[in-house]
């Protein structure tokens, strides 16, 4: 199981990845459950009957899909297969700016400390770090930068903005 | 030129401490090779042929005397006593140590430089004209423009991991001197209708392995949306390019696949969503960063100067320096000066550290203590009094940096090819060594008058081949190195791009070929033409009979 980061800590992780189950027969019957956006779309219903359940992305599925269910889901998990395939940032700045979704957005997959900034600046909360990285080393990726320029989840007004209306744009190391 | 607040600089020495834990964690095996690559990629650093190379961003060809006697001294100290000026308007260093760059990028932020996302999957450096704030074609001056978006692609944590590397450049001048039309992005200050300045938008444009000439995706685009728009931009992009085959990776091949329309009204929907948004750039803002680039404080001259204009008459080797090296002045009694780093036997963009030093104090000496790179790969001093072109002349020469040459055939563009860069197919430095010594009169070469020669070492383009007069691609053939030549490619606000002439050459047949094409050009060429104007007018086939008929 991975480790979760949350809350600026490493936390139990009591949901349960799903990635194959493509029937509800797949899906335990109790317990908190991560299950993939398929399944989801086919048997809505019968999963928000049975409560505490999420989904997770593929990075290349449009958030458009479940704009409207966002409201029935406790975590949407998107999916990381490389760290280096940015699609996922762009799909949570959606579920978060465009779609408004509030709950937990949890990056799974090649999850590692050195994008963990950035991630976090695109409105992901929730990092399960890949299994075989230490959770503990990986939290000080969240405070690589004392901040962006553009425009971010946790910080929609620009630098510019910070700028002209202040105060904020005076950090000071260790801080 | 811009100056650092706290959080710029914040920021810069965070990435250094970030990347120096990066680089100790990658050497004590806690990082594989493959999850360090993108990450010392963002910072610069490829692992080339026989070291690392480390490209060092110099914003939109900006640079201080002071930030490059600081180049000079990591050349120095960490390199063998060089750089390399690349056809982005960065530097690179060939040699330097992975150990050391930790402490390179700390001596660099000591300076307000870095090797930011000067390469990998990422928005790279900005480019922009080198003549901003001083030619007399442009609508406003674009370096404000530039550095907003150098701030906002800056870490943008959207867009750290696209598809494939991502270039954007800004030109405001009637003469494109930023090569806008074959960026990724390219902005164009515009006019409109009643007044206003704002930006035309072209996306998907590029050299390397598909060359493509940008599409027009905005004809105007208000300037207080530039960042949203280009949020828009990158945003269709980064969910829609290509990640299945690196070769089709680029911007140019998804609005390609798209087709221009479709893509255009991706990008228009996505702006309907992020128009009027935080991202809008209030003019503060620009006023801001504009209060960086205020005129220097020139002399109130006259106009031009009496005793130039003298020694322009009676010194012809003065003369020649100043038709091809000296660009006009919005100021009277003012000169640009380009600094050619085209010196027969140098490779094209080399300068050594005591070379740097020199120029840094030139550029104190001379003008406003500012240098600038420009995209050809030469050093530019934007302003320099007139009255002081014949002693600066005089210090260029000492220098090696006075070939007058600038615009002509020995002005090569080349990238630094076989000799340096591990993808390469074949050497350029030394195919244009040998062009240059083949050419080496200089009534020659001024009569042949102007002609831009772009070599690149492989498909990549980094020496642009594709817009070139004359462009030479090297090219395997079975293991060995060859060279394929086009004609007929141009840079600048009609930036076409080349046609292949026929089969490819080995190396030592390219200075006859070049000769031939030349040949060609002066028999043929009507009154006032240039050599691209004659090969628009007669087209490819006159010039390649010649060259193939002897030696094949
Ligand atoms: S064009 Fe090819 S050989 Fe030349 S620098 Fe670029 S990648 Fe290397």
């Amino acid at each position: 199981m991975s480790q979760l980061i949350k809350h600026r800590g490493v936390v139990e992780d009591d949901w349960t990845l799903l990635r194959d189950a493509v029937s509800l027969a797949d899906v335990p019957a109790s317990g908190s459950v991560l299950v993939p956006v398929a399944l989801w779309l086919s048997a809505r219903d019968a999963l928000i009957a049975r409560g505490d359940v999420g989904l997770w992305l593929h990075p290349g599925d449009d958030p458009a899909i479940i704009a409207g269910d966002l409201a029935q889901l406790l975590v949407v998990a998107v999916d990381f297969p490389q760290f280096t395939d940015g699609r996922g940032y762009s799909t949570a700045r959606l579920l978060r700016d465009r779609y408004g979704f509030k709950g937990e957005l949890r990056a799974i997959g090649d999850v590692l400390r050195d994008q963990l900034y950035y991630l976090q600046q695109v409105g992901f909360d929730a990092f399960a770090i890949r299994v075989d990285r230490g959770a503990e080393g990986a939290l000080k990726g969240l405070d690589d930068f004392a901040g962006t320029y553009a425009p971010t989840v946790p910080e929609p007004r620009p630098r510019f903005r910070r700028r002209i209306e202040g105060p904020g744009d005076v950090w000071f190391p260790g801080a | 030129m811009y100056r650092y607040d706290s959080f710029d600089g914040a920021i810069v020495a965070q990435r250094v401490s970030q990347f120096r834990d990066q680089t100790r964690r990658f050497l004590a095996g806690e990082l594989t090779e493959d999850e360090f690559r993108p990450l010392r990629l963002q910072n610069g650093l490829y692992i080339q042929k026989y070291a690392p190379m480390l490209r060092v961003a110099a914003p939109y060809g900006l640079l201080s005397s002071r930030q490059l006697r600081t180049l000079a001294h990591i050349g120095r100290k960490y390199d063998r006593g060089y750089g390399h000026f690349t056809t982005r308007q960065n530097i690179q260093f060939n040699w330097p140590q992975l150990a050391d760059v930790p402490d390179i990028l700390a001596e660099l932020a000591e300076v307000e430089m870095h090797a930011i996302q000067t390469s990998g999957n990422c928005i790279r450096n900005v480019t922009s004209d080198h003549f901003a704030g001083v030619a007399g074609d442009e609508l406003i001056d674009p370096r404000p423009y530039a550095e907003l978006i150098r701030q906002w692609s800056t870490f943008h944590p959207e867009f750290a991991y696209l598809p494939r590397k991502f270039k954007i450049a800004v030109s405001a001048a009637t003469d494109d001197r930023a090569a806008t039309l074959v960026h990724d992005i390219g902005i164009q200050a515009v006019r409109d209708a009643g007044g206003d300045t704002g930006f035309r938008v072209l996306a998907g444009g590029g050299l390397g392995r598909t060359p493509i000439i940008g599409h027009v995706i905005r004809e105007f685009l208000p300037r207080a949306e530039v960042l949203n728009y280009l949020d828009a931009i990158l945003r269709v992009y980064n969910r829609f390019g290509r990640r299945d085959n690196k070769h089709k990776a680029r911007i140019k091949i998804l609005v390609k696949e798209l087709t221009p329309e479709v893509f255009t009204r991706e990008v228009e929907a996505e702006w309907a969503r992020l128009e009027g948004g935080p991202g809008t750039v209030p003019d503060a803002e620009i006023e801001r960063i504009a209060a960086f680039f205020v005129p220097p404080r020139y002399e109130r001259l006259p106009g031009d100067d009496a005793s130039f204009r003298a020694a322009v008459a009676d010194n012809r080797a003065f003369s020649n320096w100043v038709k091809r090296n000296v660009f006009p002045h919005k100021v009277p009694g003012y000169a640009a000066v380009t600094l050619s780093l085209k010196k027969t036997g140098v490779p094209p963009g080399d300068a050594t550290s005591d070379q740097m030093d020199a120029v840094a104090d030139l550029a104190d000496a001379y003008t406003f203590g500012e240098v600038r790179v420009s995209h050809e790969q030469n050093l530019i001093f934007a302003d320099v009094r007139q009255s002081a072109l014949l002693a600066l002349w005089g210090e260029l020469k000492d220098l090696g940096f006075a070939t007058p040459n600038i615009g002509l055939l020995t002005n090569i563009v080349c990238c630094p090819g076989g000799d340096f860069c591990s993808l390469a197919n074949a050497k350029s430095i030394p195919i244009a060594e040998a062009i240059q010594r083949r050419f080496d009169d200089l009534d020659y070469l001024h009569d042949i008058g102007e002609l831009d020669l772009n070599i690149s070492g492989c498909m990549n383009a980094c020496g642009h081949h594709h817009v070139g007069h004359i462009g030479i691609l090297g090219v395997d053939k079975n293991g060995a190195e060859w060279y394929q030549v086009s004609i007929g490619g141009t840079q600048g606000s009609a930036a076409a791009l080349g046609k292949v002439i026929g089969p490819s050459f080995a190396a030592n047949e390219m200075p006859d070929v070049i000769a031939r094409l030349i040949d060609v050009y002066i028999e043929r060429r009507h009154n006032d033409e240039r050599f691209i104007d004659t090969v628009q007018r007669l087209g490819v086939e006159a010039f390649k009979e010649r060259v193939y008929v002897s030696t094949h």
